[in-house]
């Protein structure tokens, strides 16, 4: 690991202040992705600082019906949170989906937001990786990619997004709050985090010194029946092979609204819009959910060795909205 | 770069030097000899290293020793008072809940930790509708010990020994 010098922050305008004006500085909350990088040699920050004593850590139920989450809630508490379990249990489950329980107490919603791409070439420093190393290639193109995207990927960049909670906070339309040097901005999750094209070590349009400081859920009565279906290697533990975030309301057999995200499939949480506004207002039924379902992975193209995901999605979707159908959460 | 911190270690306060880029894991076995946390993947990824960081489970081997600065940690040697093993230990011993023994530590830790998140009504991933059980199925206690890994494979005789613990209230 490279020598570094660390501060702990008392106040977030400071805190945006130094790491801006440092190239080589990085905020530090729970770890759980930055510490492991710094030490497989991928990250060499100079100074690391210190954003968990930052008063980051609340949940508010804001008076027109939105939820704010603070960026320094860890993980366990967001997941276990009340009102997140009744109002928004996708939100919940995709939390729970995600790492093991000793990492969601140390991993903040921000940090969850931020964490990098579990692709084997990135985290391998001998590889080349465009990500890491903008220019000198991508390993997983013509490699072991099993893994990695079927949609929305470039010939710079095929890794997928490895958050759970990034995906269903798509499906929720999310915003992210974030304070720069020049004060708070607001970004919808939807532009969050990017498409690799040609710049694919840029995962998200936050600009450098850029703090998150919270997330907010839009009131969204559509979520109180939602659900995280992640399907994984092993049962417990594991990242997605592909995860399906969805929330439905069914009124006199029709679709009534409906909210669809996708993980383990792209760079980024992958919102499936078109698929969304097929189901509005039709029948809510096996064929149409098939429809919809193909839809949403219409413009898939697999790589060699991940061609099973587009069925595994396309049926896991099915499959979910039939559930949902059914009043099941799972 | 060296800085100075205060850890306080199976109830003990300890003062040290370290530097910065020194983890929690190796700030407790290499400076303080305190090696019932166990070094194994050092990626977060098995479990081993878990203790009980201001009471809450955690791995130790991704978290830097400066940022736990003021921290009060217990590791399974601290668990036990007054030389009575912590019911969890005890469980473990006789459900013969290892073979090895490498991961054990964290293995009580992580099941010590885990039965508190339970009692305080923290739901799982496999916890229908969201809504804790008043008590845990051998599914909920899988699910939520899946961040210890035990190479020797003694995972039916932890979900054992974590049962009868329960069953001697250990989560209360």
């Amino acid at each position: 690991m490279t020598p570094f010098a660390y501060e702990r922050a008392s106040d977030a305008g400071a805190a945006v202040a130094r790491v801006a004006a440092n190239p080589d500085a990085v905020f530090l909350a729970g770890g759980t992705n930055l510490v492991d990088h710094m030490r497989l040699g991928m990250a060499h920050p100079q100074l690391l600082v210190d954003v968990t004593h930052l008063r980051f850590a609340t949940i508010e139920s804001l008076p027109d019906g939105r939820v704010r989450i603070g960026s320094g809630v860890r993980n366990s508490d967001l997941a276990a949170n009340r009102t997140v379990r009744e109002r928004y249990p996708v939100l919940s489950q995709a939390l729970l989906a995600g790492a093991s329980g000793q990492l969601r107490n140390l991993a903040t919603t921000g940090g969850n937001l931020l964490q990098r791409t579990r692709c084997a070439y990135f985290q391998d420093v001998t590889t080349p990786c465009n990500k890491r190393k903008p220019g000198s290639g991508c390993s997983a193109l013509e490699g072991c990619n099993r893994d990695h995207a079927i949609l929305g990927a470039s010939e710079q960049c095929v890794a997928v997004h490895p958050s759970d909670m990034a995906v269903a906070l798509a499906a929720l339309d999310a915003t992210v709050v974030v304070l720069g040097r020049q004060g708070e901005r607001r970004i919808p999750i939807a532009d969050f985090h990017r498409l690799p094209g040609n710049a694919p070590q840029r995962d998200t349009v936050l600009e450098h010194g850029e703090l998150i400081i919270a997330v907010e859920l839009p009131a969204l009565p559509v979520a109180a029946l939602s659900t995280y279906y992640k399907v994984r290697d092993r049962a417990s533990y594991a990242f997605a092979l592909v995860s399906v975030a969805a929330a439905l309301e069914v009124r006199n057999g029709l679709v009534e609204d409906v909210r669809i995200a996708l993980g383990g499939v792209a760079h980024k949480p992958w919102r499936a819009l078109h698929a969304e506004a097929m189901l509005r207002g039709a029948a809510a039924s096996e064929q149409n959910y098939r429809r919809a379902a193909e839809a949403a992975l219409a413009d898939a193209k697999p790589l060699k060795h991940n061609a099973f995901k587009v069925p595994l999605a396309r049926n896991t979707l099915t499959m979910v909205l039939r559930n949902l159908t059914a009043g099941a959460r799972r | 770069m060296e800085v100075s911190i205060s850890l306080r270690v199976d109830g003990e306060q300890r003062e040290l030097a370290v530097d910065t880029r020194t983890t929690l894991l190796d700030a407790l076995r290499e400076h303080l000899g305190v090696t019932a946390a166990k070094k194994g993947c050092d990626h977060g990824q098995c479990g081993a290293c878990t203790v009980l960081l201001d009471g809450r489970r955690v791995t130790t081997c991704l978290s830097l020793a400066v940022a736990c600065d003021g921290a009060t940690i217990v590791t399974a040697r601290g668990l036990a008072e007054g030389g009575r093993l912590h019911p969890v230990q005890q469980a473990f011993l006789e459900c013969d809940a290892l073979q090895c023994g490498y991961c054990t530590p964290g293995q009580v830790c992580s099941a010590v930790g885990m039965l508190e998140e339970a009692k305080a009504g923290h739901p799982s991933f496999v916890t229908a509708g969201l809504t804790p059980p008043a008590e845990l199925s051998d599914e909920e206690i899988r699910e939520r010990m899946s961040g210890n890994l035990c190479r020797c494979g003694a995972y039916a005789n932890i979900v054992a020994a974590i049962r009868a613990a329960i069953g001697k209230g250990a989560a209360s």
